[in-house]
């Protein structure tokens, strides 16, 4: 018997690669086709058709399809109904698709090294679409804000400006009024190539380095209704949280936003970005009423259910009370409904961080524009505010705790 | 006709006379193989006939029964089933007499027949009384020794041949006895116990039965172990070897003995002749490879499992074992590392490395003090063996247990590079190489090689690379492994970047050197050189790269006008060009990777398509493989430039295609047509008509190798993708073969791994030929496809009721299904209606963790929604 023929490889294996050629190519060739194959389905280009189609679909009835509508809608995924869907429907569905941030009640770890930080312009939040030569920003309700040309990658019906016809952009933007811009806070598909599955730290990377490549800062034109600009992003470092909280910018701050550098942009409320304001950096530090007048007590807006729970808008949603069926049934009101409370002077009691009551004073019904109630991490921030608001200093003691060597990774990075 | 001058003079010293002797024979086999059957079965067996006539009757006779090429095969066992039964029966029984034959020849090569008879016969039932015929040669009081020899030995081939489950248990059982007693030491002739001894090797698959009761186990164990302890040399060794077969057939069963074992495998390790000492040695070595094997599959918790348990014998022979290794090392031979040499010192350091990575950290307090005290020994072969054993040991154990011992004796290693005896300096150039390719992990955060000790790592390694052949190969193995290290992380690659201009010139230099007799240095230099360009980091190295690129291409230009006169010459020519031309494809790909770079490619690609043109036409497979990948890397490089070399390099394309010999070769052309389709997309269209003919062609042709076919149907998606509606006029042909292979798709049975790989890879392959297929028709004429969606349809369904289902099928199936609805429409909506399982299918992929397949179902429902609601 010979000897094994690999054991007599021990000491004189020879270095042959021809097999990880093949392999390498193999999986060169496999990345290439499923590139093009994903073109010509245009998997993204799907979605944006519904959405540019929902605005002129109102005018249609709902027909066929709808009776799995509601298990589909859990799963987030019907594409293809929501351009069937109407108003408020409509609506929700469009909303769903923003990644809405927590509000911070308490600080995250480290902040310094997993977080960016950068102030957020105040404003409508809106989705901006660009394809086959229009430029559409939507606002968080789906409906419609603006539709006009823009330099962003087939924003405009130009000749040689836009590029390959399938290289659509979406962006995630925030309409400031008094310079009619919009500031861009993040990216999800630019020119045809989805971020969806990217982490915080590409996309801002991808943000700053292709949003002026395409002409979209500069000032308005014929062609170029809206000016589109970068916000700085910093890592949260002292000298980071400084300059989003301090340092000029060219619009109205509203409080500051803090990414998880790895975290994916989803659809929906994520802990893994969050809100944090103080008086200082936002008019709004207080919530207010329809009047722009602050009310003497804490209002919530909760959902009711058909058991009677009154709940916020998180997934899964959070029980603040609860309503008897006698109080329902005299009241005339319907599970699913919207309803306005304020916050009595028991306040809200808490246990190891979580709600063990509320003392809540029914106000009124919620108007139906209004599609979410609100969200726990929100109430809780409001209620904060009111009565031991987490300060600044806070956040810069959490930043500069030794914890991390790499606390210094420079601000270059994101904002060059 | 006179067969016995036939067969002399086909072995005659003269070259006319053996051609036509051959001639006649082939002739005579076409026209009539009965009787030419009859004739050689007769020859064979006659006693008044010389003997060397009587061999090759019986040889060819064998190779007409049986061939390595599986079709060839398969052809034969038919010409023989064919004969008519009479005759076959005549032949049998004429061999069968043979065994008794005083020709030692005559009776050896009539066992070797009648096994490859029984090879087709005994699977079919059709010899049902062969074994009983055989083991009354050797019942029988009267049988001659001779007799019982040649029989033992059809005995053994016949088990060789065919499977356990092709006896019955009755037969097994006596099978053993007969064996058993020819082992036996009562047996007083050596030639039946040799041959019952090498019997038994071929016959232990058979006795699973009789290893499961104790008494029988035990029996055929104390047998061995006694023949073990023999007299002749070749009877021991063949015990050994019936040992080694046990413990990877019967390692579960082996525990009770395993103390007789240990005293048997160390004495002949220690005092019997190597032949036998290299068997005990490879005992050792398989046990691990079982250990190696449960914990690779069942983790090493020491958890009864229930498939497989673990009786760490080697951890429990380690205070003995390894002390036994570490003595063989010592016995080098003088010239070892001139040639594959398989001795003492080598079974050894091999079996010292299967127990580390067996046993772990435990092996490292029993080898380091053997290593300390040995390796400043001013004998060298003390030194060399301390370094073997020491390099042995870099697998398995933890990075923290060898991280300590590695960092103090980097220096010491580095130093022994000038040690004044070759094999010492070898051996140490090796284990570098395995402390690079264990300890240096950039990538996860560990590496022995740090900023302050890489200048004198590299200034070792770049000098010592001018040593002696041998030492300059395992140099070029550590640069290797170093590289290695810094693959797919740009962040490390740079702390390399200062060194690899370098490291290039010195690989360069190495490749050039003509000290070597073997190719094997220049082999080693350019694939090191390979991994320095994947592992550079382009930002930094750019501008060396494109210089490497320029003086690669110098060296393939000269390789194609070099003089070639003899066969020598012509094998060393296309043995250079391949290194030269798979250079040039990792240098494509790593410049193509970065944006800024790519562009550099195309600025060079009509010089390069030229050099790759000219070396096609020097003719040789494997240079042709390297070439072809090249191509598919520059036509990516490329893009629509490409079309222009399509008119010349389309013919080499298509010999490619035509290589049926060469798999390999023709895999990677057709892959190589998917490359161009993307790069070309509808400008494809003028060699289509070429192209599907020879993959159509390819795909009914019988012997074209299995793990084509995948390829080839991806490569029609490509195409159809590529040139859209063109594609019309080839559905006819191309769908009913993937309608054939969705179908054998599910006839498909996995009996083994690789079996079960391929049927994947099928599976997957279809769905992306539809994929490609239904895309391309998407905007125009997508109604065409119409009478293969039921078909589509049906494969798809009988994917997702196959549970076991691989998850690239998955994908490569909810994507067809999107594809199906995406282009057919509402045309389906019908079709769906009828097979509503799509919509749990699509559930079920959404409910998984796998993003890209959460992704490519929604827009598969989104599809399928369009397609059912509108």
């Amino acid at each position: 018997m010979a000897p094994h023929e690999i054991r007599r490889l021990f000491k004189r294996s020879a270095i042959s690669n021809q097999q990880k050629r093949r392999d390498l190519a193999l999986l060169r060739q496999a990345q290439q086709r499923a590139d093009s194959q994903n073109r010509a389905r245009s998997i993204a280009t799907s979605v944006l058709s519904l959405l540019e189609s929902s605005q002129t679909d109102d005018l249609e009835p709902v027909t066929e399809g709808s009776i799995e509508r509601e298990e589909e809608y859990k799963e987030g995924i019907y594409f293809s109904q929501a351009s069937r869907l109407k108003g408020s429907e409509a609506k929700k569905w469009f909303s769903r698709q923003l990644m809405i941030p927590e509000w911070m009640i308490d600080i995250p770890y480290p902040l310094s090294q997993d977080w960016y930080v950068f102030a957020r312009p105040a404003g409508k939040r809106c989705f901006v679409v660009s394809s086959k030569g229009t430029t559409v920003g939507r606002l968080r309700n789906g409906s419609v804000l603006h539709y006009f040309p823009s330099l962003l990658p087939n924003g405009a019906k130009v000749k040689g400006l836009s590029g390959p016809t399938n290289g659509y952009c979406i962006l995630d933007c925030v309409f400031h009024e008094k310079d009619q811009t919009y500031y861009v806070i993040d990216m999800i598909c630019w020119r045809g190539h989805s971020l969806y599955e990217c982490t915080a730290e590409f996309r801002f990377f991808w943000l700053n380095s292709k949003l002026s490549e395409s002409g979209a800062c500069n000032p308005p034109s014929r062609h170029h209704k809206y000016r589109f600009l970068p916000v700085s992003i910093y890592d949260c470092n002292q000298l980071g949280l400084h300059a989003a909280y301090m340092g000029e910018v060219p619009y109205v701050r509203d409080g500051l936003a803090f990414y998880n550098k790895h975290a994916h942009y989803q659809a929906g409320i994520t802990p893994l970005a969050l809100v944090w304001k103080d008086e200082n950096c936002s008019e709004y530090f207080l919530d207010t009423d329809a009047k722009g007048q602050i009310p003497s007590q804490q209002q919530v807006a909760l959902e009711l259910h058909d058991d009677g729970k009154l709940t916020t808008s998180d997934e899964p949603p959070v029980e603040f009370g609860c309503l008897t069926k006698d109080i329902l049934q005299k009241m005339d009101l319907q599970p699913g409904a919207l309803l306005r409370f304020s916050i009595g002077k028991e306040g809200l009691r808490l246990l190891d961080g979580k709600l063990e009551a509320a003392d809540l004073q029914y106000v009124c019904r919620v108007n139906r524009t209004r599609a979410f109630a609100d969200s726990y991490s929100k109430i809780l921030f409001q209620y904060m505010a009111r009565h031991c608001p987490l300060p600044l200093k806070d956040l810069l003691e959490s930043v500069n705790m030794p914890s991390s060597p790499e606390n210094a990774i420079n601000d270059v990075d994101m904002t060059e | 006709m006179e067969v016995t001058q036939l067969l002399l003079s086909a072995q005659s010293p003269d070259g006319n006379t053996r051609l036509s002797a051959e001639e006649t024979l082939k002739k005579f086999q076409e026209q009539d193989p009965s009787s030419f059957f009859v004739s050689l079965s007769i020859e064979l067996s006659n006693e008044e006939k010389p003997s060397e006539s009587r061999r090759l009757a019986g040889i060819i006779l064998k190779n007409s029964l049986d061939a390595k090429d599986i079709i060839t095969k398969e052809r034969l066992s038919q010409q023989w089933f064919s004969i008519d039964i009479n005759i076959k029966n005549q032949i049998k029984e004429s061999l069968l007499r043979t065994l008794v034959s005083p020709v030692n020849e005559a009776r050896h090569t009539s066992s070797q027949v009648i096994a490859k008879i029984a090879s087709i016969e005994v699977p079919r039932k059709e010899w049902p009384d062969l074994i009983a015929r055989l083991l009354n040669n050797i019942t029988q009081q009267n049988s001659s020794s001779q007799l019982k020899q040649a029989t033992l030995q059809a005995l053994g081939y016949v088990c060789e041949e065919i499977n356990p489950q092709d006896l019955e248990q009755s037969e097994v059982n006596s099978v053993l006895t007969a064996v058993v007693q020819g082992m036996a030491q009562t047996e007083q002739n050596v030639d039946v116990r040799l041959a019952a001894v090498q019997a038994l090797y071929n016959a232990l698959d058979f006795a699973q039965n009789n290893f499961e009761t104790e008494m029988e186990r035990t029996f055929i164990m104390k047998v061995i172990c006694e023949t073990a302890v023999a007299k002749e040399l070749d009877i021991r060794q063949a015990a050994f070897e019936c040992l080694v077969s046990i413990c990877s057939t019967y390692y579960e069963m082996l525990e009770p003995y395993m103390d007789t074992l240990y005293t048997l495998t160390s004495n002949a390790v220690k005092v019997d002749e190597e032949p036998v000492a290299l068997q005990a040695i490879e005992f050792w070595s398989s046990i691990c490879d079982d250990e190696i094997l449960i914990q690779e599959e069942y983790g090493d918790d020491e958890v009864e499992s229930t498939t497989a348990t673990n009786f760490q014998f080697i951890k429990k022979a380690l205070p003995v074992l390894v002390p036994m290794l570490l003595e063989t090392l010592l016995k080098q031979e003088e010239d070892q590392d001139q040639d594959d040499a398989w001795n003492l010192s080598m079974a050894g350091g091999t079996c010292l490395g299967l127990v580390a990575r067996t046993v772990g950290d435990d092996v490292v307090p029993l080898v380091m003090p053997f290593v300390e005290s040995n390796i400043s020994s001013p004998d060298w072969r003390k030194r060399e063996a301390a370094t073997f054993a020491f390099g042995s040991i870099l697998e398995g154990p933890s990075i923290e247990k060898l991280s300590p011992l590695v960092n103090l004796g980097l220096d010491f290693l580095l130093n022994a590079m000038k040690d004044q005896v070759v094999h010492v300096k070898d051996t140490t150039a090796w284990t570098l190489g395995r402390i690079f390719e264990f300890m240096h992990s950039p990538s996860s955060d560990f590496s022995v090689v740090n900023a302050s000790n890489q200048p004198r790592i590299m200034s070792v390694l770049l000098e010592s690379v001018k040593d002696s052949p041998n030492v300059a190969d395992k140099v070029c193995g550590a640069i290797y492994n170093l590289a290695l290290g810094y693959e797919d992380c740009d962040s490390a690659s740079s702390l390399f970047s200062p060194y690899i201009g370098d490291v290039i010139s010195s690989l360069l230099f190495t490749a050039d050197r003509n000290d070597s007799t073997s190719s094997r240095l220049r082999s080693s230099a350019y694939e090191t050189l390979n991994q320095i360009v994947r592992s550079s980091n382009i930002s930094d190295t750019a501008g060396i790269t494109v210089q490497l690129l320029h003086e690669i291409m110098r060296r393939l230009a000269q390789t194609v006008d070099l003089h070639i006169s003899t066969l020598e010459d012509r094998e060393k020519q296309a043995d250079i060009q391949a290194l030269l031309c798979a250079v040039l494809q990792v240098i494509v790909q790593k410049l193509s990777s970065s944006d800024t770079t790519k562009p550099t490619v195309a600025q060079v690609a009509d010089q390069m398509m030229l050099l790759f043109l000219r070396v096609f036409g020097c003719n040789s497979s494997t240079v042709h493989e390297e070439a072809m990948l090249a191509i598919g890397a520059l036509a990516y490089a490329t893009g629509p430039q490409f079309e222009k070399y399509m008119g010349e390099f389309y013919k080499f394309l298509e010999k490619g295609l035509q290589n049926f010999e060469e798999h390999q070769v023709c895999s990677i052309s057709v892959g190589v047509i998917g490359d161009i389709c993307r790069a070309l997309d509808s400008k494809i269209l003028p060699y289509c008509d070429g192209i599907m003919t020879h993959l159509l062609k390819d795909l009914s042709n019988p012997v074209l190798h299995r793990s084509v076919k995948p390829p080839i149907f991806i490569c029609f998606g490509d195409i159809a993708l590529a040139i859209g509606e063109h594609f019309e006029k080839y559905l006819t042909y191309a769908m009913p073969m993937l309608q054939g292979a969705a179908e054998m798709c599910s006839t498909l049975v996995a009996q083994d791994e690789d079996m079960y790989d391929y049927g994947n890879q099928l599976r997957r392959s279809v769905f992306e030929a539809y994929s490609g297929i239904l895309q391309g028709f998407k905007n125009t004429k997508a109604i065409l496809l119409m009478p293969y969606a039921g078909n589509l349809l049906h494969f798809i369904d009988a994917i997702y009721r196959d549970k076991e289902r691989d998850e690239g099928v998955t994908k490569a199936a909810i994507a067809a299904l999107g594809d199906l609805a995406d282009t057919l429409g509402t045309n389906v909506k019908t079709l769906l209606e009828e097979r509503p399982f799509y919509k749990d299918f699509i559930r079920e992929c959404l409910a998984t963790d796998d993003e890209i397949l959460r992704e490519t179902a929604t827009w598969a429902q989104g599809m399928l929604n369009r397609a059912i609601v509108s």
